[in-house]
């Protein structure tokens, strides 16, 4: 059962990590969307 | 006198040459059908319309305005620049204007998308319809098995002795993909059924949170899955590539639908290898399909896709028409989420009749995964080749299988 836990620790490691470095690299909804004389909300 | 003359001329010439002209147009056999309404949609046109006929509209995606002719600036009408403003909404609408806007995204010059109408009523009516009955068909279905088969015991005596199935990273590759593929499940048919099923129930305030939090999962747990499946494909694929064995297993039905009866399998029988590959290929489409949505407008697939199934003749095969290779942006984000939902939805039954078998559905099964010891006598029976492969040891059911 151990490797189960550490599989659903891994997920939401993971599901966290992606969240963070694709933020930082960019891919944030409003630096895609937005321009220099554009706002998203 | 001379006006009076010269209108007589005119008037002359006009009762001339008119029926000329509509003689030729009759003798071509050219007549407008709109000619009614000037050139503008018909009340034919509007009900084959909501019949959900599909109708020539080049009458109106072409008359977008001349600017070449505009009138003069001075002029009526002139300050439009040769096109109206009805003129300009049809460009607009079948993306023929030129549109400049600030916004970075590459939908954004899309200021107007009718087909989303199309996507809308599929995504609100036979996807969540066909969808659910797939998934409460396959609970059935279950259901009647439990009731007519009952859980599949293991037939011979406990021996007490474990043999090991599955490693530490084996079942880790396991629980990665079968644990983020029932988050990505669950948040899918939040996302999906939120407006039909749970907004009537809780209300919009206490759907919004759980909608963000669904949403906030499902998109940065996709990872976890794409990451499981590239793992359980690398550790099991060469175990999973069928052989004769498959075709006598698959004959006897596997054994599942008799008691006593068990078919020689090796590591994976021809069941799980079903699985295998039906996890694999729709895993791959619905990662892919999911990609495209994650980054929006980034990663567009369908164009390119169609344009290969018209240029290897899919569709004429079956009797339709060239797929559309002119996709608009949303365009290829509509189908990418109609593609991910309708793999969802198959995966998603596929997985339930392999969560059933593997937990309530068998004795003994779950050990597997769980701690990655089988009692001995289980592997004997299910899995016969692969236990004398391990162990060296002959097994009575691999030499007589109808036992």
């Amino acid at each position: 059962m151990k490797s189960m836990i550490i599989a659903f620790v891994a997920i939401a490691v993971l599901a966290v990590a992606a969240d963070v470095v694709l933020d930082n690299m960019g891919f944030s909804t409003r630096e895609q969307t937005s321009g220099p004389s554009t706002r998203n909300g | 006198m001379t006006l009076h003359r010269l209108l007589v001329v005119v008037l002359s010439l006009t009762v001339l040459f008119a029926p000329a002209s509509w003689a030729e147009d009759v003798a071509t056999g050219v007549e407008d059908p709109r000619a009614a309404t000037g050139g503008a949609q018909t009340l034919e046109d509007i009900l084959a319309r909501q019949r959900g006929e599909a109708i020539d509209d080049t009458f109106r995606s072409e008359k977008i305005g001349d600017p070449d002719h505009a009138a003069r600036m001075t002029d009526q009408l002139g300050t439009l620049g040769g096109a109206s403003d009805a003129d300009m909404y049809r460009s607009l609408r079948y993306g023929s204007a030129e549109v400049k806007v600030s916004s970075r995204s590459p939908a954004a010059g899309v200021l107007i998308q009718d087909g989303g109408m199309a996507w809308l009523k599929f995504r609100q009516g036979p996807l969540l319809t066909y969808g659910g009955y797939l998934l409460l068909g396959m609970l059935v279905v279950l259901l009647l098995f439990y009731l007519l088969r009952g859980k599949i015991r293991i037939d011979g005596e406990r021996t007490g002795v474990k043999i090991m199935r599955f490693n530490s990273m084996e079942r880790f590759a396991h629980w990665l993909l079968a644990g983020s593929f029932i988050i990505l499940g669950i948040t899918g048919l939040i996302s999906l059924f939120g407006r039909v099923a749970l907004i009537p129930l809780f209300g919009k305030e206490v759907f919004s949170p759980i909608a963000i939090a669904a949403k906030w999962a499902h998109n940065n747990i996709a990872w976890a899955f794409m990451v499981g499946l590239v793992l359980v494909f690398v550790f099991w694929v060469i175990e999973n590539i069928p052989n004769r064995t498959d075709l006598r297993w698959l004959a006897k039905g596997g054994g599942l639908f008799s008691k006593g009866v068990h078919p020689p399998a090796k590591k994976f029988n021809a069941g799980q290898k079903i699985i295998f590959w039906s996890v694999i290929v729709l895993g791959v489409s619905i990662s892919v399909s999911g990609l495209s949505l994650l980054f929006p407008f980034q990663l567009p697939m369908f164009a390119a896709t169609f344009e290969k199934m018209n240029a290897l003749g899919l569709p004429q095969l079956v009797g339709m028409a060239p797929l559309p290779t002119d996709l608009a942006p949303h365009q290829e984000m509509q189908l990418s989420q109609s593609w991910h939902a309708i793999i969802a939805f198959v995966f998603m039954a596929i997985i339930i009749a392999h969560i059933y078998l593997g937990s309530v559905g068998m004795e003994g099964a779950f050990d597997a995964m769980g701690t990655g010891e089988v009692e001995v006598q289980w592997a004997k029976e299910h899995h016969s080749l692969w236990y004398e492969e391990v162990t060296g040891e002959a097994d009575d059911h691999a030499t007589s299988p109808a036992e």
